[in-house]
């Protein structure tokens, strides 16, 4: 395996993932159920999409074919995208916004917190960076869902629905294949399955603060590594791309 | 006190220069001029986040994205100070918010108008952040304390928004022949009705008496508008742009532009409902709020039953 290769799709899978998870949070400004909350959605995708552009710029850099942060957001078709299906998820209300933002944060924190040890330099003052936003963020959405799982009647049973819609996108953020293997072994990349259990466990606690129950499992979400997407994928890039893609040869 | 005393009392410390604060004694014309105004100004900080909100998914790069949605979130923290103050006043948020659904309380006529191409994201920051600092700017010595500290704070970012507006538009003015007619075009939409945003001639308009009697406004309509009008004409011609008013001219004696009329009729359809996005404006705030009921009554049922989890141990 390439190590370039590998290091540059390793790059852009933490870059995709926080793009469109960053612009499912940024549809919801000016539509936050209290100006507070806006604010606070707006600061996630904000750094988000800080953490984005670091991110594709350094994948662009390790390529060293010339491409910078807008032309891997902007001029890649879908199936080159690595996001997880989770991040593409619909914002649906509140609950499952939340929801979402739970289980993918819960993930980044452990995420980061590994990757901030990495042998890559980059990635590891990255990750040391992003981690603090993390927390944040994890903070953030879980109190939202003990808030919600613990509040009215009608906030339980909502909390409870998003949260099973979301539940088993999950899985998919552990997926590991050649290219993790070889970033591992080189002790650049995180081995995710090192800190599954400790997220899991952390769901479930959560989840009983909450007072909501651990969701069944269902279809266990995945392609996103390869390029399969939800169908929700190509309305984010029509929408996210269209303005750069009409006018090529415009600076902005 | 009799109130002849204490409304020449409180006359005497505004004529000091000595700011009115919440527990001070103030008539009851000043309160209601204030939280009129205040409330006005916050719900336009919040409605202003939509026009530019509909470009944030679209924005053509990174960078202008992440300056884009910073600079609506910061509208967003200019709407909660603001609706702080107007608190300080003793109207609940819920009441301002019901008095915006109901149309009683109004917002800035500017932000009814779409925004239809990225140039505008540049616009609306030049001309629309531009005219407001100019009144901004003037209300930071209003007599209120809470609303003049608030402006203070709330020029520091305006005046940024303003510079990143007007460097979007020179982008785009330099740029492709597409993006200078793009600029060209959202200049020629967003004039007139920025123009407007100062309000209708001093003889015509009908709060602006005891308002500077009592310092809440320091310079008339008509005043901060030729001052919009004098520093922004020149910005435009720097980028190569037309200000879109065949009667702007520069009038050496006066030492200042003389300028066409606003069409006053429109500007009032709009004030009056009969904009292009009135209703759309009220009633995407009003379903993003009845959406969001459950989830503030669930924060506040959740408040209490902590609440009385800690009585009890």
């Amino acid at each position: 395996m390439n190590t370039k290769k590998a290091l540059f799709e390793y790059c852009i899978r933490i870059g995709d993932n926080s793009m469109i998870l960053g612009h499912r949070l940024s549809e919801l400004c000016s539509r936050g159920p209290i100006l507070e909350e806006d604010i606070a959605i707006t600061n996630i995708s904000l750094d988000l999409f800080g953490q984005c552009r670091n991110i594709l710029t350094y994948a662009g850099e390790v390529e060293g074919k010339g491409r910078n942060e807008d032309d891997l957001a902007y001029h890649r078709p879908e199936h080159e995208f690595r996001s997880v299906l989770l991040t593409e998820q619909p914002n649906g209300h509140f609950g499952t916004t939340m929801a979402r933002q739970m289980l993918f944060s819960v993930f980044h924190y452990y995420f980061y917190k590994e990757l901030s040890k990495s042998n890559d330099v980059h990635l590891a003052a990255f990750a040391a960076k992003s981690l603090k936003e993390t927390m944040y963020h994890m903070r953030h959405s879980s109190e939202w869902i003990i808030r919600l799982g613990d509040g009215t009647e009608e906030s339980h049973e909502k909390m409870q629905e998003g949260l099973n819609k979301m539940w088993s996108y999950r899985h998919e953020l552990f997926e590991k294949d050649a290219v993790d293997e070889h970033l591992i072994e080189l002790g650049i990349a995180v081995d995710t399955a090192k800190f599954k259990d400790a997220y899991e466990k952390q769901l479930e606690e959560i989840i009983s603060r909450a007072t909501l129950e651990i969701p069944e499992e269902g279809w266990r979400a995945t392609g996103g590594r390869i390029g399969h997407h939800s169908e929700y994928m190509g309305h984010i890039l029509a929408v996210f791309q269209s303005l750069a893609r009409a006018y090529p040869d415009a600076k902005w | 006190m009799e109130d002849v005393e204490r409304l020449e009392a409180f006359q005497a410390k505004i004529d000091r220069e000595e700011k009115i604060e919440p527990k001070d004694w103030m008539p009851a014309e000043y309160r209601k001029h204030l939280i009129r105004q205040i409330s006005q100004h916050a719900h336009s900080e919040v409605i202003g986040m939509q026009p530019e909100g509909n470009w944030i998914t679209r924005a053509p790069s990174l960078r202008a994205k992440v300056v884009l949605l910073a600079k609506i979130q910061d509208e967003a923290g200019h709407g909660l100070y603001l609706y702080c103050a107007a608190e300080t006043l003793g109207i609940s948020r819920e009441e301002l918010l019901e008095q915006l659904h109901s149309g009683k309380a109004k917002y800035s006529s500017i932000f009814n108008y779409p925004t239809l191409n990225w140039a505008d994201m540049g616009a609306v920051g030049w001309l629309v952040d531009g005219a407001a600092i100019v009144n901004q700017v003037s209300l930071q010595r209003t007599s209120f304390g809470p609303y003049s500290r608030g402006m203070v704070r709330i020029c520091k970012e305006e005046s940024f928004h303003q510079r990143q507006g007007y460097e979007i538009m020179a982008t785009m003015a330099k740029g492709t022949p597409e993006q200078k007619r793009m600029a060209q075009e959202a200049l020629d939409r967003i004039w007139w009705p920025a123009l407007g945003m100062f309000g209708p001639h001093d003889k015509d308009s009908p709060n602006t008496g005891n308002a500077m009697k009592w310092k809440i406004k320091r310079e008339t309509n008509d005043e901060l508008r030729q001052k919009f009008i004098d520093k922004t004409v020149q910005q435009a011609e720097v980028i190569g742009l037309t200000v879109p008013d065949p009667d702007m001219k520069w009038n050496e004696d006066k030492g200042q532009y003389d300028h066409g009329e606003i069409d006053w009729e429109e500007f009032m359809n709009v004030v009056r409902g009969k904009g292009p996005c009135n209703a759309q404006r009220l009633e995407h705030h009003k379903k993003a709020h009845d959406e969001g009921r459950w989830v503030r009554d669930a924060a506040t049922a959740y408040a209490k039953k902590q609440q009385s989890k800690k009585q009890v141990a």
